[in-house]
């Protein structure tokens, strides 16, 4: 049985992933799991400098979900490339950086540092609705993702995966932007913009006012654009968007994904994303498939 | 560090009207953990309620590898929590929080709670009374209806002073208060609280002018509990005022010096 995935160039012993801000570094859940159990890890996004984040409060819980607005907190790539790179290179998974930015400057001068380090790709962080400037602003037109990129591309030589926001009228045409730039895959979907009122003190719950919406809530909103993009465009897709289980993974890889992303089911069971890698071994053998590359975008249409 | 067990409820136990005691056998979970620290909890297999809940740990019981603590019935995961049947298993992460209550330098220290804030702070006076910490207690209650664990809190500490806001048991008006008047005989080395907003900014306040240590333990809303959602964000004290500075309650905390951080 082979669950070996390839995305854009990064071999992945399966197609699980971990999304970017629901992960950290590592560090928390290498207290759970050996992490080579993983195909991939994309990192919490980073940024040229440190960034404190939003006030808080900046998570609360919603039905089948959670809003957050975190505001990118980290602590930049210099810190990264020095502490916690070296401890995720311990492990024998797929390390890619997801990288966040307010300018088309800073996008740039972020991937020429990361060009320079031992990781296996670049996450561009498009879509982040919780910062004032930069991310989403790039990301809700197919010119705005399509210049980003290609001007990233101009110094990157890795792998560069384009993350995408859902708050926009047509995704499908932002995914175009994202291939028409040079970039080698696309990932999908970044949280929805939401809002939770506390009805006692007719004030928003979070300190922000509104945050991301993810978790299984979400999940049929990411599938139906997955199943968009992949019609749109010839790039593979990392998928993700509520996703707590095998069976899910198999949902977003028949609309077309080649890797999935685990993102806030890492909240509810430190174990959701090596679960989800059993899962989805479960689906094989139980419908006698080889190779899980074969069920990629084989969902059979109404 | 922190592990996922399945914990056995032993026994479950409603104190007063909608707060649960709940015992639970968690040797992996007891045997690491310290005061201050607490648990998560996944109330339903299912994905709604879907985080987990964070709750302080009120009693280790380190010989029989027991667990206890103490919750109230506040929305829809407490409410699932508090219909568990003893005998059945509960979906907890913990210890959790590397900023625990330390008293190991003091000889004499007062710990003072508020309402449901109480709990975290018998294990703390328990540990400290056993290690020969001169331990006294101040636990402000809203009415006497609300008034709880006065037995337990007079076995682990030396002197208990209870008090309510209407004075409807014990003495009136805020437990802080008599804190303060007792300061004028007593020289604490140390404060302890954890309670309602309120009162542990009255109690940073008045650690903080007269330069007396202050271990608070703080709440702030949470997603993963394990230090990577980056959620429970709070302010460090010397943030600058234009690129603020956060830690985070689960990961920093949930117990910090009052000095360190801006509530």
């Amino acid at each position: 049985m082979n669950t070996q995935i390839n995305l854009a160039g990064i071999k992945m012993k399966n197609p699980v992933t971990v999304a970017s801000g629901t992960f950290g570094y590592g560090r928390e859940f290498s207290e759970f799991f050996d992490l080579s159990k993983l195909g991939g890890i994309i990192t919490k996004g980073t940024s040229l400098k440190p960034k404190s984040g939003n006030k808080p409060s900046r998570v609360c819980e919603t039905a089948s979900g959670m809003l957050n607005s975190i505001g990118l907190q980290n602590p930049g790539v210099e810190y990264f490339a020095e502490n916690d790179l070296p401890f995720l290179k311990k492990f024998d998974t797929a390390i890619i950086v997801n990288a966040c930015g307010s300018t088309v400057e800073e996008y740039v001068e972020l991937c020429r540092i990361l060009n320079t380090l031992d990781i296996d790709g670049v996450e561009l962080n498009l879509s982040c609705p919780n910062v004032k400037e930069g991310c989403m602003a790039f990301g809700n037109t197919y010119e705005g993702v399509k210049h980003v990129t290609s001007e990233v591309r101009k110094v990157l030589d890795k792998p560069l995966i384009v993350k995408l926001t859902p708050n926009v009228t047509d995704i499908a045409s932002i995914a175009k932007g994202v291939e028409d730039g040079g970039a080698d895959a696309v990932s999908l979907i970044n949280t929805l913009l939401g809002m939770k009122i506390d009805i006692d003190k007719r004030k928003p719950v979070l300190a922000n006012n509104t945050g991301g919406l993810s978790g299984p809530a979400i999940k049929p909103v990411a599938v139906r654009m997955v199943y968009q993009v992949a019609q749109a465009v010839n790039i593979p897709i990392l998928g993700m968007g509520g996703i707590i289980n095998g069976d899910d993974a198999i949902e977003f890889m028949l609309v077309g994904a080649t890797a999935i992303s685990i993102g806030a089911g890492n909240f509810i069971d430190p174990y959701t994303s090596i679960n989800t890698v059993k899962g989805i071994e479960d689906y094989m053998k139980k419908h006698n498939i080889d190779d899980i590359n074969e069920i990629i975008g084989k969902v059979k249409m109404n | 560090m922190p592990k996922q067990v399945h914990a056995k409820l032993i026994k479950k136990e409603e104190i007063i009207k909608d707060i649960y005691k709940f015992s639970v056998k968690a040797p992996e979970i007891v045997e690491t953990a310290k005061p201050g620290n607490f648990i998560e909890i996944r109330v339903t297999e299912g994905i709604d309620p879907f985080l987990r809940r964070p709750i302080s740990i009120y009693n280790l019981d380190k010989e029989n590898g027991i667990l206890e603590f103490i919750f109230q019935v506040k929305g829809k995961g407490t409410e699932i929590l508090s219909k568990k049947e003893e005998g059945t298993d509960i979906d907890i992460i913990g210890p959790l929080g590397h900023g625990t209550f330390k008293f190991e330098k003091y000889k004499n220290i007062a710990v003072i709670g508020g309402g449901i804030g109480i709990f975290p702070l018998y294990e703390l006076s328990k540990e400290a009374k056993q290690n020969d910490v001169k331990v006294n207690c101040y636990l402000g209650f809203r009415n006497k209806n609300f008034v709880m664990l006065e037995k337990e809190f007079e076995e682990v500490t030396d002197n208990l002073t209870i008090t309510t806001d209407d004075g409807t048991y014990k003495e009136k008006g805020f437990a802080i208060d008599y804190l303060i008047k007792d300061m004028e005989n007593e020289k604490y080395e140390c404060i302890y609280a954890c309670g309602p907003l309120p009162m542990l900014k009255a109690i940073q306040k008045y650690a903080n002018e007269n330069n007396i240590d202050c271990q608070i333990s703080l709440e702030e809303k949470m997603a993963c509990g394990l230090g990577v959602c980056l959620g429970c964000a709070v302010k460090t004290a010397k943030s600058p005022k234009d690129a603020p500075e956060y830690w985070h309650v689960c990961k920093g905390g949930p117990v910090f010096q009052t000095k360190d951080v801006e509530i």
